[in-house]
């Protein structure tokens, strides 16, 4: 069962929107909870269903609230949760591999988090790409996935100051976390290297490439694979 | 109705902020897209009906003013919201009304005399590209507008709309208790939620019982309130959905109620959430004006959610 205190819970989030809280604490195994509840939310609500926000514990439901009444719907979630089970393949997603050119000239602060973690770059570029990671949640910008859990070696704290351009395509770590930045914004993550995958991508089907409950890996290339595949290698002290 | 498209305006001068909104991008939170979308529902859902339009048809969002169009043909328009000094051909415009607009006239919106945000609603509705199902035009995303680039209005531009445009409509003008004088100090009903515990009581009655000041730092993403202080036993929370109206309040104690550019996820306590009506009519306030906060519960926001929706001619409203 689902485990922690009082949970779960269904929490007022407005008019048109109930949380469903699961977990108190960041876990993979919560994926297969919440791919589970977003799957049954989506053939329950049927056309009274605006959105479903999940992330790391909780689905935000939202839904029109002339088509099923506030007290009803929370009732109907009520029901929902009596009956849920994990199911790993609704939530198991599909499986990434992120070219990824690691280099100090795309990955400014590799040099960084390096020293603060007491290893040599390439340890650290091992390490990164040594592993599988889940994504949580999406958000911040459209397609912009949060993955974990980062090996604790990696675990730095965000830069003092954000930058004001990310350049697209930024393979960032942040505590626990690593993401790669979808479109150019403000970002105060490490960056370690960029990838020449595609993120968003409007004309294409389902929009973002990562959903949640993905499972991501980031495969180092040198920079003649890297640029071949269409990634941009215009350095980051360039491209501000 | 007739889908041809059709110039409808030539931008002769932008302002600083003029964006075509339909009801809102519906379906992509869990991307990570926001929801745009009209900030003040009651004044662009007027400005549709006046002329005809079902719920939801696009319509340019002026904000501030500033912004001068030429029409390219004979239409019917109406404005609603905020009064930011429109003149037709150098005269008043008639608010809250239907208006017919000849080929060649001059239509400008001045600067913010009663609220912030006018509504210009054609009828047939502006045109574009939809981009992930909607028009809604959210600049830092680049998503929608009539660019489909997320481009605010830009002098030069063309606005397309369709040959409806023309079409009279059997147009009454809103009735006087529907138009809001934005300048009044506004109870901003709220939706308590499940923080609101975490905060501390002496933190709970300044919340409900003192006024708050809109901050310079307002925009569509949300409006930030200075006044007391505000204490939370929680600082962060994992980051979770945010719905509209959200009022979330960073460790510095000053609330923030998030419309409808925020980001999808947030990681800040919250008080609750503005019912639809109550985010709207926040986003009709200009910096340094007061507001303050009221609870309310489901069943009254809703009664008033349908009154409104039904007042706008959604035939949904009065069912089920």
């Amino acid at each position: 069962m689902i485990q922690g205190e009082r949970l779960p819970r269904i929490e007022s989030a407005g008019l048109d929107g109930w949380m469903v809280r699961l977990f108190d604490r960041i876990d993979e195994a919560n994926l297969a909870w919440l791919g589970a509840l977003v799957r049954r939310c989506e053939a329950e609500f049927g056309e009274a269903l605006i959105d479903l926000v999940p992330s790391y514990t909780t689905l935000l439901v939202v839904f029109d609230p002339l088509r099923l009444s506030p007290l009803v719907a929370r009732h109907r979630l009520e029901m929902l949760l009596k009956g849920l089970e994990p199911e790993e393949a609704a939530a198991a997603g599909e499986v990434h591999e992120l070219p990824t050119w690691y280099d100090p000239s795309v990955g400014p602060d590799l040099e960084r988090v390096a020293r603060y973690a007491g290893m040599s770059v390439q340890a650290v570029i091992d390490c990164h790409a040594g592993q599988e990671y889940r994504v949580f949640a999406l958000g911040f910008a459209p397609g912009f996935a949060f993955m974990g859990l980062l090996d604790e070696r990696l675990e730095v704290p965000r830069l003092d100051t954000p930058r004001k351009r990310v350049p697209v395509n930024s393979v960032a770590i942040a505590g626990r976390q690593t993401a790669a930045y979808p479109a150019v914004t403000p970002g105060g993550w490490n960056l370690l290297g960029r990838t020449s995958a595609r993120l968003f991508d409007r004309d294409r089907d389902g929009f973002s490439l990562l959903k949640v409950g993905d499972r991501v890996r980031f495969v180092p290339v040198d920079r003649a694979t890297f640029e071949q595949q269409g990634g941009d290698a215009t350095p980051v002290e360039a491209s501000r | 109705m007739s889908q041809e498209r059709v110039i409808g305006f030539h931008v002769q001068r932008a302002g600083p902020l003029a964006l075509l909104q339909d009801a809102g991008r519906f379906g992509v939170r869990r991307l990570g897209v926001t929801q745009g979308g009209p900030a003040d529902l009651h004044g662009w859902a007027w400005a549709n009906r006046l002329v005809g339009n079902a719920w939801g048809t696009p319509a340019l969002e002026v904000t501030f003013g500033g912004l001068t169009l030429v029409a390219e043909r004979d239409m019917t328009i109406a404005v609603a919201g905020a009064d930011l000094g429109a003149t037709l051909e150098g005269s008043p415009l008639p608010p809250w009304q239907p208006v017919i607009l000849r080929e060649g006239q001059t239509l400008v919106f001045g600067a913010p005399r009663n609220g912030l945000r006018a509504y210009l609603a054609v009828a047939g509705g502006f045109q574009a590209e939809p981009v992930l199902g909607s028009v809604s035009c959210v600049v830092r995303e680049g998503l929608g507008g009539f660019d489909g680039r997320g481009g605010k209005l830009a002098e030069g531009d063309r606005l397309a709309v369709t040959i409806d445009a023309r079409r009279r409509v059997e147009g009454r003008a809103t009735p006087e208790p529907e138009k809001p004088d934005y300048r009044q100090s506004a109870v901003l009903a709220l939706l308590p939620g499940a923080q609101v515990a975490d905060f501390t009581g002496d933190s709970l009655f300044a919340a409900f019982n003192r006024p708050w000041r809109i901050d310079d730092r307002a925009d569509r993403m949300g409006v930030r309130l200075t006044g007391p202080k505000l204490t939370c036993r929680i600082d962060s929370l994992i980051s979770e959905g945010i719905g509209l109206g959200a009022v979330q309040v960073p460790p510095d104690g000053q609330p923030i109620a998030l419309l409808n550019d925020r980001q999808t996820i947030g990681g800040y306590p919250r008080l609750g959430a503005l019912t639809p009506l109550a985010a709207s009519r926040l986003a009709q306030c200009l910096p340094g004006q007061e507001v303050r906060l009221a609870t309310t519960t489901h069943e009254r926001a809703l009664a008033d959610y349908r009154v409104f929706r039904a007042a706008v001619g959604d035939s949904i409203a009065s069912g089920n």
